[in-house]
């Protein structure tokens, strides 16, 4: 059992999380017809808040609350991935990207996002209202505007070999391109 | 009072094929039948697919970093082995014309192209890069104690809203 756990606590290799994140698709279609896409919870949780008489927000919510319970349990893998099935080592990441993070003040590696970074007390700086106020906009302004984000354009829609998907998911790559090399490290420098 | 924007203005047809139940083409009963207890399983998927995104570090900031920088293969490895893992899958449900646990026919709806595929995803790509973390990994990032991430999502979702109130005025 003990050995069972170190085997699981070690950084999987992306094939495994490729194949096991690929089956999540044919999961979800197998126990109800359910087709994956995450962002759209963000425009359920609008629907069932805040609808405000707009009609993309007046639709029952609650035939849909099966995504919502999809994301609970998301939150809750988090949770106990972190809590008791955490590697203690760093994240190995490219001697490039940490030396020029490095060169930006990011030196700390130790979790999933920049502990530097995304804190309470950026959060309320020039910075932090780029890395999570406008950083998150685009998240949820884009991926409803695009019709899905990376599960339900780049996985189930290319999947299914619809080419608006491929065009999305292009898309997708192009502003993430920009950004990384041009406008994050910019921010980084605020 | 929100004014409605769209008093005009023609509607425009449903651009986002992930609200099923919107479709009247896809006759799915089963939302209608499962309670909290069928929903259940649901969550038990999102809790190993959490498990997964966090194990496999797709929820690290550093990682989209590096795949936008290219500076290594692992993002693409992930991405490219779920579509292809995906895709045999969806050939399989159709070809053997697969069921669902309820005996349903499985359904599959074929996208339509319109302009916020490429607006939309070049600023989702955009927000990608800068929070690290499209909306999958946010959750799971909530959920491994990183809780100024709630900040990120209310920020996603009031994106989200800003778009529905907009529509009718965004070129699709």
């Amino acid at each position: 059992m003990s050995t069972l756990l170190e085997f699981i606590r070690q950084p999987w290799h992306w094939s495994v999380a490729g194949v096991l994140i690929g089956l999540t698709v044919p999961a979800l279609l197998i126990l109800g017809n359910k087709s994956f896409g995450i962002s759209a919870n963000l425009r359920h949780i609008c629907a069932a808040c805040l609808p405000a008489n707009i009609p993309f927000f007046k639709y029952d919510w609650k035939k849909e609350a099966w995504n919502l319970f999809f994301i609970g349990g998301v939150v809750i893998g988090g949770f106990i991935a972190a809590q008791f099935l955490s590697d203690p080592n760093d994240v190995q990441i490219s001697p490039a990207l940490a030396a020029s993070l490095g060169q930006q003040g990011i030196t700390d590696l130790s979790n999933m996002v920049p502990n530097q970074l995304f804190n309470w007390e950026t959060l309320f700086s020039l910075k932090g209202f780029f890395f999570f106020v406008v950083g998150g906009f685009l998240v949820g302004f884009g991926t409803r505007y695009a019709g899905g984000c990376t599960s339900g354009h780049a996985i189930s829609g290319l999947s299914n070999l619809q080419w608006p998907s491929l065009v999305a998911t292009i898309c997708f790559m192009v502003g993430g391109f920009i950004s990384a090399n041009l406008i994050v490290p910019f921010l980084l420098g605020l | 009072m929100v004014k409605d924007p769209n008093k005009s203005a023609e509607p425009i047809a449903d651009t986002d094929y992930e609200v099923r139940s919107l479709h009247s083409m896809c006759v799915n009963e089963s939302e209608h039948h499962e309670g909290v207890g069928g929903k259940l399983k649901y969550a038990l998927v999102g809790l190993l697919f959490g498990i997964v995104f966090v194990k496999s570090e797709v929820v690290s900031w550093f990682r989209i970093q590096e795949m936008f920088r290219l500076q290594s293969f692992h993002m693409y490895g992930v991405i490219g082995t779920a579509v292809v893992v995906g895709a045999i899958s969806i050939f399989l449900i159709k070809r053997f014309k697969i069921k669902t646990i309820k005996g349903e026919v499985i359904e599959f709806q074929d996208k339509t192209f319109n302009k916020g595929q490429i607006i939309g995803g070049l600023m989702f790509g955009i927000g990608w890069a800068i929070t690290g973390a499209c909306p999958g990994p946010l959750f799971a990032q909530l959920g491994t104690g990183a809780f100024a991430i709630l900040a990120t999502i209310i920020s996603a979702i009031a994106g989200t809203w800003v778009y529905g109130y907009l529509r009718d005025r965004l070129p699709h």
